[in-house]
């Protein structure tokens, strides 16, 4: 992680949806009156998801206002969370986890595969498509290495079935969700080592 | 109270009490970074840790933890803590070592050595050398605002900035974006900082990261020689310090006391430093041909002297400024006294206060240390936050506490609190008046918005009349109180600056062909019309002095030893800290060689006698640090006046917070202040 700052480049305005303000007004609705600010988390995450899931300045002000809270109190929660991004990110975002277990099997390669494929990480690429940042552990250890797209896992990962997935998401195909050699959830790799009888059987 | 052992020492204190405080009851100093008595506990620092017996078997913040969570002995013995155990000792250092891993070693060029706490302090648990071999961390620099320079990389992430603006100033202008190793302290986008108070964030820094920046590089702690005295700029007559290298003053801090400023001060009174050098009268000067040209004392005083001997009483007036001191109005007065004028007056905004309806009538009665205790405020034609911030502050402390409910009459302004708007004009305070409820402590404040206007007479009634109905003035409580803005105002009511039977009041007295001669101490908020002859007494180069005759070169207020009386009655001793440059002189001086001069000279040959006869006329003087308190029953005979309202609007005589009086117009730092306020007003507007 580094020093994170709000895009040069900022829209002029920012409001909400009436979808999105009424999905909020719920939201603000859960706290008690006075308490309006707890709801700043949601709020800039519905704010995050309207804007193509970065966060211009005018939204964090736009936050503030309706909660009535300070700019600055707004600002600090937006750069305290690295969920929420400043700055525009790919229609497909990667989140490549570079931590120990993942580097352990082989993350480092997937790194590679990125840095050719979309460049450097924090830069979208000309069509818009991707961007990756490298992140801390996601908590998918079992299945390492393995990145986040979006909202979905995608585990299992090795340089070949990643160039792949990336073909596929590039080029519109749909895509499976989770491992992509076949493992359910986080069963072990190869086969059962324990619980052999009980595993499975009905 | 619960019974704890400090180091063997037992004391006994009340359960909420912090380890800290409980600590320092027993003497046992506890070092400390994040913790302010002021501020609430943030509990990051680390470094006041202690280790206690009856909780958690490793170091506490002892700031965080209050006694009533210690468990007490197997026997029933009082919880103990310990300050100075090895454990104790080795905790601290390790806090210390880290907080100095990523602060640089610039202490010979930075501003803090030698009152930095980060130093101090880690002369006691510092290691000798470091054990960090990795790049330290480095903090790009904030623009915060023109008052406090930053330098980023010192920080040591603290957080009292951030509480102090979120807390007392009520701003919000400060906080902690990013985290972990990146965090850093800024204000939104790098804007500058709002409050009127935020100079003091320099003052709260631990370390050099926030330090005030018109002193930027200009002298080091040890060499200042500091003076205790009483600011000005405001009527709340607040506690300062008053750093001097040589002939020069270089800065201005707060001093504690509750009573009065706590230990804030305003950003007006912290940083007119340069005022007090720019413009300033230095020698006198006479008008000749439509143009003054310098003179030497003894031209300047006989000119003044044949002058007064030409005019007939009745032609003379005496005026006295906002910053004059209880001594030279005094002795102005008994100038005047043995002229025989009575167009005597101290109201240059014309405020409609009279000393003859006692002394409750303009004092602030409810006393600032009195604001806690009310339960509910009335603002009448005042806009605190501009009149009086570090007042403002106290009322904000009172709200935040919770069941304090404001009501406002006059201009819908920021306040950094909550209130409940009545209306612009007079009628909207005969509406709450009628309407509201009585509510325990009523504290009624009006202002000089309020006062000074045709018809101020009758809201002071009406003031008074509310401070009667609904609880504002009983036999234990009297909550009727003035906000002045000027600090001379309270000193010279108290000696009867005001017109005599038949005397004409300021504006009267500025209008032209109504006087021939007029005596201008410092009065410089007022437009004297052509026509009179004007001798100013004074120290800048300002509104005064430009319509002035002759000038007679006074003293500013750290340049003298006097008197003053501050909003609420009190009076306080401010002391000379410099000379008055060139041939200036203190203005009790100047009006005891111009009664030589015209050949009666007045009682009094040093300030010592003029000070005693002072006292001995008005004994309330002699009463340094006390307020002699107003009769309740004078509100009843001031509520029962009654007259017409006009229905003009209710609005604070201050427009420009930073300049309201010529030292702070001879400051470039406030007149860049000024620039920033308005900008951001004319950007509000927008």
């Amino acid at each position: 992680m580094s020093v994170r700052r709000l895009a040069e480049n900022q829209p002029d305005s920012f409001d909400f949806t009436p979808e999105n303000k009424a999905w909020l007004d719920k939201q603000i609705a859960k706290y008690p009156d006075g308490r309006q600010a707890s709801a700043v988390v949601p709020a800039l995450w519905q704010a995050q998801k309207q804007n193509n899931y970065w966060l211009p300045q005018k939204a964090i002000e736009k936050v503030a206002e309706i909660l009535g809270m300070p700019k600055i109190r707004v600002l600090e929660v937006a750069t305290f969370y690295t969920m929420f991004n400043l700055e525009p990110v790919g229609k497909y975002y990667i989140q490549l986890c570079g931590t120990t277990p993942c580097m352990l099997c082989g993350s480092d390669d997937l790194i590679k595969v990125l840095e050719r494929r979309v460049g450097p990480q924090r830069k979208v690429t000309a069509d818009g498509l991707f961007s990756w940042l490298e992140v801390e552990c996601l908590g998918a250890c079992c299945n390492a290495p393995m990145v986040q797209i979006n909202d979905d896992f995608f585990e299992d990962l090795t340089p070949q079935n990643f160039e792949k997935l990336l073909d596929d998401l590039a080029a519109g195909r749909t895509v499976k969700i989770g491992s992509q050699t076949g493992r359910v959830s986080s069963e072990p790799a190869g086969k059962l080592t324990s619980l052999t009888s009980l595993y499975g059987a009905k | 109270m619960t019974k704890i052992l400090v180091d063997g020492v037992e004391v006994d204190v009340p359960g909420e009490f912090t380890l800290l405080q409980a600590c320092e009851e027993a003497g046992a100093e506890v070092p400390r970074f994040c913790y302010h008595e002021r501020l609430s506990i943030a509990g990051n620092c680390r470094m006041c840790l202690v280790e206690v017996k009856g909780g958690p078997p490793k170091p506490q913040a002892s700031c965080a933890m209050s006694v009533k969570d210690l468990r007490p002995g197997p026997n029933g013995a009082p919880p103990e803590v310990f300050t100075k155990s090895p454990m104790v000792k080795k905790a601290r250092e390790g806090v210390m070592e880290f907080l100095l891993l990523n602060h640089p070693l610039d202490c010979p060029i930075c501003d803090q050595g030698g009152e930095c706490d980060l130093q101090d302090q880690a002369l006691v648990f510092g290691g000798d050398s470091s054990r960090y071999h990795e790049n330290k961390r480095a903090v790009e620099d904030k623009f915060i605002g023109p008052l406090v320079k930053t330098e980023m990389t010192r920080c040591i992430h603290c957080t009292r900035c951030v509480r102090f603006t979120a807390e007392v100033a009520g701003t919000s202008d400060m906080g902690a974006i990013g985290r972990g190793e990146d965090m850093e302290i800024t204000t939104y986008l790098e804007g500058a900082m709002t409050s009127e108070l935020q100079g003091n964030v320099a003052d709260l820094c631990p370390v050099g990261a926030l330090l005030p920046k018109p002193q930027n590089f200009r002298a080091r702690p040890w060499e200042y020689q500091k003076t205790e005295t009483i600011d000005v700029m405001d009527a709340l007559g607040s506690n300062i310090r008053v750093d001097s290298r040589g002939r020069e003053v270089i800065r201005i801090l707060p001093r504690v006391n509750d009573l009065v400023n706590e230990e804030w001060i305003s950003d007006k009174t912290r940083q007119i430093v340069d005022g007090l050098k720019t413009q300033r009268l230095d020698r006198p000067y006479i008008r000749e041909n439509g143009r003054l040209r310098p003179a030497n004392w003894s031209e300047a005083l006989s000119l003044v002297a044949a002058k007064t001997k030409a005019t007939p009483a009745a032609r003379i007036g005496a005026l006295v400024g906002d910053l004059a001191a209880a001594e030279e109005i005094f002795a102005l007065k008994l100038l005047a006294e043995q002229l025989g004028t009575p167009h005597l007056d101290c109201r240059q905004d014309g405020a409609k206060l009279d000393a003859k309806a006692g002394r409750a009538s303009y004092l602030f009665n409810a006393t600032i240390a009195g604001i806690e205790e009310a339960d509910g405020l009335l603002i009448i034609g005042s806009n605190p936050r501009k009149e009086s911030p570090v007042l403002n502050a106290r009322i904000r402390k009172r709200w935040l506490a919770g069941d304090f409910t404001v009501s406002l009459v006059g201009e819908a302004v920021d306040l950094t609190y909550d209130y409940h708007y009545c209306g612009a004009g007079p009628e909207s305070l005969s509406q709450f008046i009628k309407s509201a409820q009585p509510i325990g402590k009523l504290l009624v404040l009006i202002g000089q918005g309020a006062l000074a206007r045709p018809d101020g007479g009758v809201l002071l009634s009406l003031a008074a009349q509310a401070a009667q109905k609904l609880g504002g003035a009983s036999a234990e409580w009297n909550g009727f109180s003035v906000l002045h803005t000027a600090a001379a105002r309270v000193g010279a009511l108290d000696l009867g600056f005001t017109p005599a039977p038949g005397g004409l009041d300021a504006q009267s007295m500025a209008q032209a062909g109504a006087l021939d001669l007029i005596f201008n101490l410092g009065a410089d908020e007022l437009s004297i019309h052509p026509g009179a002859f004007v001798v100013y007494i004074g120290t800048h180069g300002d509104r005064g002095a430009h319509r002035a005759d002759v000038i007679l070169p006074g003293a500013s207020f750290t340049e003298k030893s006097g008197l003053y009386a501050n909003t609420e009655g009190r009076v306080q001793l401010a002391s000379r800290v410099v000379f008055p440059p060139g041939e200036a002189r203190e203005d009790w001086a100047i009006l005891r060689a111009l009664s030589g001069a015209l050949g009666a000279p007045l009682p009094f040959d040093s300030l010592a006698t003029l000070r005693k006869k002072l006292i001995e006329t008005y004994p309330h003087f002699g009463r340094i640090d006390q307020i002699a308190p107003g009769s309740v029953s004078q509100i009843a005979t001031l509520a029962s006046a009654a007259g017409d309202v006009s229905r003009e609007s209710l609005r604070s005589t201050i427009t420009d917070f930073y300049l309201t009086n010529p030292i702070a117009r001879a400051s470039a730092v406030m007149a860049e202040c000024s620039a920033l306020a308005q900008s951001r007003l004319t950007q509000a507007a927008e």
